[in-house]
């Protein structure tokens, strides 16, 4: 009957296997991150080296990655792929934050018939990727709308966002109501209500989606191969592919350097709005 | 935060319906809707009416078949092995990935000095895009010039031909589709398990249990929901964000048996819609996908009602 419960260890005995604990979580995070950075340390070095060394196994870092970008940004067009997604990427961005605001304006602050539907059809659509639905999407896009080729036709499609929505809904519906019912009685209409009172309150919410939504859109590959067959208004992620092939000798301290500039943008995003990021995703808890 | 359970997608129940206005709050959803409807459900729908004819996109021809599109494909021994491929490489990259990143994020969470600087190095490589992946891993195991086998080389004597060999190919694409995917995963993991009721974790520590107990009892059961959503969400990436990847570090190759041991199904749609230009065998694939995706989905909201602890 009497089960004896194991003699709780003593402080002491706690204290010592948490300091061989915390040894062992450092020693396996630094190997971790050693890992996983592995490749990225490697392209960084790489890119960096003149072309005589860079097919070496040398890691050391040269002076050669203003030289490497160079032959590259203007001869294999890197400089206008950075351009086109550039401009993409913020288009999209800017699209999608305002139309799931909008959006999200609509389904909490306002009572109306088939509201339900409205939602469920916002939601539904994460069920479509744009990979399934590709074969019709270049028809509709190249043959009826005449899009190929233009920036119109990577930016326009993407611009509803059910993440967005459903996010900001979310947020929205933790703010509490008292705040627009005193605006209301104010004279304050929903739009002005949105500028000046919602909006300031969901910082941390727009920049944790922006950060996902930038990255969405920077990283589009499949879409922008199939519709964009000419050169002039091509993506970089798709530009990288092209650096690569160019002339069957690939350079690849260029090809490294082109990576790593590739990569610079969704970085500096990241980094910018880290905290908007973190404080973003731990939103609903209230912390 | 999107992890299911928490926010139900029932917007009649929770509402501060305040402003009034009839057409104001459809005119609010109106760029949205369009957007939608002729982006995304009108495409949707004309998929399923293209998988039921034999048409090209180049010569502009259509021709009615009815199932014949079907019935080919779910016959044909390339299109097994290609779909074969990517249930092996979904199982793979889901539970390896979500397993590594479960227990990167345990560890970075971990009251350790230096903590926050681990948990930034462990996700900013979300930043890297699916093609820069490629890229750098087409370098670093090229056969001839790669480090790894310059390294392999002169301390084993071997030098594997990675992208030549099938089984090594289709196994470096799952490990650089872990890797992609491990930042993304631990982002979540960590702003759940910064969330856990600590005082409960402590209690178990005080009471007898090991660091491996307090995790598996404790805080695994307690991240499930979370997990259950990293499943679904990691299913779709390794569904459809393989493609960048694979384009650019196999492109579906090497040939074996039937078919390309790294083509998957979003690889032999791409193939078949805008290489071949089989348009009508192209959309009775995407007409699959879709109801993968939607069979996923389902499992997702059956299951995550049933089999989760979401707490009280």
């Amino acid at each position: 009957m009497a089960v004896k419960p194991a003699a709780p260890p003593t402080r002491a005995a706690l204290r010592s296997r948490r300091a061989r604990g915390v040894w062992l979580t450092h020693a396996a995070l630094i190997l971790a991150i050693l890992i996983i950075s592995a490749p990225l340390i490697f392209a960084v070095i790489k890119s960096t080296q003149t072309s005589s060394i860079v097919l070496s196994p040398s890691l050391l870092p040269g002076g050669a990655f203003f030289q490497n970008l160079s032959g590259v940004w203007e001869d294999a067009h890197l400089g206008r792929y950075m351009r086109n997604s550039l401009v993409v990427a913020v288009c999209v961005t800017a699209g999608k934050t305002t139309l799931a605001l909008l959006a999200a304006l609509a389904f909490v602050y306002f009572r109306f018939p088939l509201k339900g539907a409205a939602f469920t059809l916002v939601l539904l659509s994460l069920m479509l990727p744009t990979e399934v639905l590709i074969i019709a999407l270049f028809d509709l896009v190249s043959r009826d709308l005449n899009w190929a080729n233009t920036y119109a036709a990577i930016i326009v499609p993407f611009l509803a966002s059910a993440t967005g929505t459903f996010l900001f809904r979310q947020h929205f519906l933790s703010i509490p109501t008292s705040l627009a019912d005193a605006a209301r009685i104010d004279g304050c209409g929903p739009l002005r209500y949105l500028t000046h009172i919602l909006i300031p309150m969901s910082t941390n919410t727009i920049g944790a989606l922006a950060v996902i939504q930038f990255v969405y859109a920077w990283d589009q590959y499949i879409w922008p191969l199939v519709i964009m067959q000419q050169d002039d208004k091509q993506v970089v992620q798709v530009g990288l592919r092209k650096l690569i092939e160019v002339g069957g000798q690939t350079d690849w301290g260029a090809v490294m350097a082109g990576a790593v500039i590739t990569a610079l943008p969704p970085l500096i995003v990241f980094t910018a709005l880290q905290k908007q990021f973190s404080r973003g995703f731990a939103l609903t808890e209230d912390k | 935060m999107l992890s299911p359970g928490r926010a139900r997608p029932t917007p009649d129940a929770a509402e501060n319906a305040v402003f009034r206005g009839r057409a104001l709050p459809w005119l609010f959803l109106l760029p949205s809707l369009l957007i939608l409807a002729v982006f995304i459900y009108l495409p949707a729908l004309q998929t399923l009416r293209l998988a039921a004819y034999r048409a090209n996109v180049i010569l502009g021809t259509e021709q009615f078949v009815g199932l014949a599109n079907f019935a080919d494909l779910l016959s044909s021994p390339a299109y097994q092995q290609v779909a074969l491929q990517t249930l092996v490489f979904t199982v793979l990259t889901v539970t390896f990935g979500l397993l590594l990143s479960l227990g990167l994020a345990w560890l970075a969470s971990r009251p350790v000095r230096g903590a926050g600087a681990y948990r930034l190095l462990l996700i900013y490589p979300y930043a890297l895009s699916p093609a820069i992946a490629g890229t750098l891993w087409l370098f670093l195991f090229n056969p001839e010039i790669g480090l790894i086998n310059q390294l392999l080389g002169e301390l084993f004597g071997v030098r594997p031909r990675w992208l030549d060999t099938p089984s090594l190919a289709f196994g470096l694409v799952t490990l650089a589709a872990i890797w992609k995917g491990l930042a993304y995963n631990i982002v979540f993991y960590l702003a759940s398990i910064q969330n856990l009721p600590g005082d409960v974790m402590e209690a178990a520590e005080i009471d007898g249990a090991t660091p491996a107990q307090v995790f598996w009892r404790v805080a695994f059961p307690l991240l499930s929901p979370i997990t259950f959503f990293l499943v679904f969400t990691n299913i779709i990436a390794a569904l459809f964000d393989s493609f960048a990847l694979t384009d650019i570090l196999t492109r579906g190759g090497p040939y074996t048996g039937h078919a390309g041991a790294t083509t998957f199904l979003v690889y032999q749609l791409y193939q078949d819609g805008f290489v071949n230009f089989k348009t009508g065998v192209a959309a009775a694939q995407a007409a699959l996908m879709l109801a993968l995706v939607a069979f996923v989905t389902w499992m997702q909201f059956r299951l995550g009602e049933r089999r989760v602890h979401y707490g009280s």
